[in-house]
């Protein structure tokens, strides 16, 4: 099973070394793992993407949460939650397939961020699935690149998590 | 008044109460070694920094209180890690310092660097790099805290050199708040509850009690819930000593060389009260097939080690002796003949013990068996005991009858040989008017032989009691069972002559060959007040039982 954790860790030099060497080391997975400081700078906040049992999912945030740096982890697996990860996508183009690739952007409310006379780069927001659609309807018509940002999560209702 | 960084940390540790530092100098820590002349710290001065940690960790685990080592950057920082591990498994509260380079060269590959944070990661409870020295003193108090509450652990602190060639003011946190620490101490209420209604119904319970029950210092508590419900007790080989070895309820030790009435009694127990144990295979054997009739209620102060190996059905999170305190004052209240209700199991278990009791014949040749227990009928418990790691380890776990927490050292998660005899050195520092024996093989001793020195310099009456089988004994024992008495490399063709080495570092060796000499060899070395090595040529191929082949269920043990 996939679970997102949403963790809250004091904002210090290591402490995303920490996180990394105790996922590697005890053999857990990070699908993705996107991390910055949240409104109080000496805080961040890391969504990770797991897989694992619900044993394993309970060691990994049993143990995440043993770290001295980290605040709170929450796993959103059980509570209702908005999910979005960001993709730019660039594309080769031709004179034939501009049209379209605009068109297939303008489906996904995608931006145009960089243009030149052989590409596009399209930004997208969204959840997974809408992302991975994006990505099947413009292969055909080429893509060079593509970098994601692993997925940010936040519950949904008026309480967050909070220390 | 400014004080520099390092009469800062040396402040720090004279408040914390700090009164030995095992340590080794270098560039990077020579302001600390200057600022410690005339302060009222004692420094040991080991020949390795390895056995500067575990000196450190020997210290911890007899006196209960936090270890601390000095040691300089770079190679001196490297040597630690094999310490640092050993501390680590076995959850023991010591704090390790290391020199490093100046804060502006960090990164850049100088002399003398290695990025000990980095490196020790994975086998530290926490770690600091102090990079101002208006940090330092704060730093050094959570280091202490972190590394003896909750479960102990390590606690690394690395200190560039110019921090403590630095000065400013010094004040010393009395009081500390880390916001994202909160060891949980009080077991929850319910949980306790629950635990009492599963022990009314047991007929056939046990209590699985491991190292956590020693550093909770629940001994006590442990042993009056055991009696007062007459439930026997078996150990793991960090629990040994939390319950009187020689009580009518213990089992002894279980696991892959535990004894035929723990591992039976375990594999048909109906409930399964681990305390302070985190069910490692080498204890469990084949999971699936541990503990396979029983409902398990885990009491353990590290959530993480609440159902990682197994299921628990009532986990209590919370330190060992508040939990059980709670559950004795709880049962006192419930009218129940214990005794009668588990009559019938404990007559089960008696029986179990007189079918394979722990065995051995003495013949001609010495048997390791034998000297270890006669080691104990000399001593009668009252000593502190290490040991190496190997054959002589598992025989000390077998026929030493450990009786009180805190006086038997041994490196039982990482298997560290090597460990025993600076651990002696240092539980000799905490407890310089006790007898303190390192068991050791001859291969293990071999690995930090030169604190030899440390214990002439320091006037320490360590006894060290060699088995010597002349092989690598427990790896050829797998080779004999496992792998057709194939002994490659375990065969030691060169050893020193322990005799004349005892003698070099001016220290006593004695050396028995014959059985009736074993009594005499530790009577005398015993009434040397010096450094003494007992040599006892043992024989070469004794095998440690019972054995359970490691990934065999605990009930299927090879027998003598
Ligand atoms: C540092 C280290 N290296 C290797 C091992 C693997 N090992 C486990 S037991 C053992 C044999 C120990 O031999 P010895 O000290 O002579 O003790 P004996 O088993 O003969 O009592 C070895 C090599 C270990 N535990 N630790």
């Amino acid at each position: 099973m996939r679970h997102t954790l949403s963790a809250l860790l004091v904002n210090q030099p290591g402490v995303l070394a920490k996180v990394t060497t105790l996922f590697s080391g005890r053999g857990f997975n990070i699908e993705s793992l996107s991390v910055a400081e949240t409104l109080d700078p000496s805080i961040s906040r890391m969504t990770i993407v797991t897989r694992g049992n619900s044993q394993v999912i309970e060691q990994v945030t049993k143990q995440l949460n043993k770290l001295v740096d980290v605040i709170k982890v929450v796993d959103l697996f059980d509570t209702d939650y908005v999910d979005r990860e960001m993709i730019l996508i660039k594309v080769t183009t031709e004179a034939s397939s501009r049209a379209e690739i605009l068109r297939i952007a303008d489906i996904f409310r995608g931006k145009i961020v960089d243009v030149t006379p052989k590409s596009y780069t399209i930004e997208v927001t969204g959840d997974e699935g809408k992302i991975r659609a994006i990505i099947t309807l413009l292969k055909p018509l080429g893509i060079k690149e593509v970098v994601r940002t692993g997925r940010v999560a936040i519950s949904r209702g008026g309480k967050g998590i909070c220390l | 008044m400014k004080k520099t960084g390092g009469q800062i940390l040396l402040e720090s540790l004279r408040l914390e109460g700090v009164d030995t530092i095992f340590g080794f100098p270098g560039g990077a820590v020579i302001d600390i070694y200057d600022a410690l002349v005339g302060i009222p710290i004692r420094h040991i001065l080991v020949r390795h920094e390895q056995a500067a940690v575990h000196a450190a960790d020997g210290y911890a685990r007899s006196s209960g209180k936090v270890g601390v080592c000095l040691v300089t950057s770079g190679p001196g920082a490297t040597n630690t890690v094999t310490g640092i591990a050993t501390a680590y498994m076995d959850s023991i509260p010591v704090v390790v310092f290391t020199g490093q380079v100046p804060t502006e060269l960090i990164g850049n590959d100088a002399f003398q660097e290695a990025d000990i944070i980095g490196i020790t990661r994975p086998c530290t409870k926490h770690s600091y790099l102090v990079k101002d020295v208006k940090e330092l003193a704060k730093t050094v108090k959570e280091a202490f805290y972190i590394a003896g509450t909750g479960r102990p652990g390590p606690v690394l602190v690395d200190l560039p050199k110019d921090v403590l060639a630095d000065s400013t003011d010094f004040k010393y946190p009395e009081n500390i708040e880390i916001k994202t620490y909160h060891p949980t101490y009080r077991g929850h209420r319910g949980q306790i509850k629950k635990a009492i209604k599963e022990i009314l119904k047991a007929k056939q319970p046990i209590i699985y009690a491991g190292g956590g029950v020693i550093s909770s210092d629940a001994s006590h508590e442990l042993t009056a819930f055991a009696r007062a419900l007459s439930i026997p007790v078996t150990t793991t080989l960090m629990g040994l000593g939390c319950f009187p070895g020689v009580d009518e309820l213990s089992l002894g030790m279980l696991g892959m060389h535990g004894t035929y009435r723990a591992n039976m009694a375990v594999t048909n127990c109906d409930t399964l009260i681990a305390v302070g144990a985190r069910f490692d295979d080498r204890v469990t054997g084949k999971i699936d097939e541990f503990a396979p009739h029983a409902k398990t209620i885990h009491i353990d102060i590290d959530p993480t080690s609440i159902s990682k190996n197994i299921r628990v059905d009532i986990p209590i999170v919370g330190d060992a002796r508040d939990v059980l305190k709670k559950l004795n004052n709880l049962i006192k209240d419930e009218k129940v003949d214990w005794r009668g209700l588990h009559g019938e199991w404990l007559d089960q278990i008696a029986e179990w013990k007189s079918t394979y009791p722990l065995a051995y014949k003495q013949e001609d040749i010495i048997k390791p068996q034998y000297v270890v227990e006669k080691i104990y009928e000399i001593t009668k418990g009252d000593v502190i005991i290490s040991t190496e790691v190997g054959q002589n380890q598992m025989w000390t776990a077998q026929y030493y009858q450990f009786t009180q927490p805190r006086t038997f050292l041994t490196s039982g998660g990482l298997g560290t040989m090597g460990y025993g005899f600076p651990a002696a050195i240092g539980a000799q520092i905490a407890f310089p008017n006790k007898t303190v024996i390192d068991i050791a093989g001859d291969g293990s001793i071999q690995m930090n032989i030169q604190e030899l020195a440390t214990v002439a310099q320091y006037n320490l009456p360590v006894k060290i009691a060699i088995l010597n089988n002349n092989f690598l004994g427990m790896v050829r024992q797998w080779q004999e069972l496992f792998y057709k008495k194939v002994y490659s490399s375990t065969m030691l063709q060169m050893s020193p002559d322990f005799i004349k080495l005892a003698e070099a570092y001016g220290a006593v060796g004695l050396r028995a060959t014959k059985p009736e000499e074993v009594i005499p060899t530790i009577e005398k070395a015993l009434s040397i007040p010096r450094a003494v090595i007992m040599e006892f040529v043992v024989e070469q191929e004794e095998d440690v039982y019972p054995m359970v082949p490691a990934g065999a269920p605990l009930s299927e043990m090879l027998l003598v």
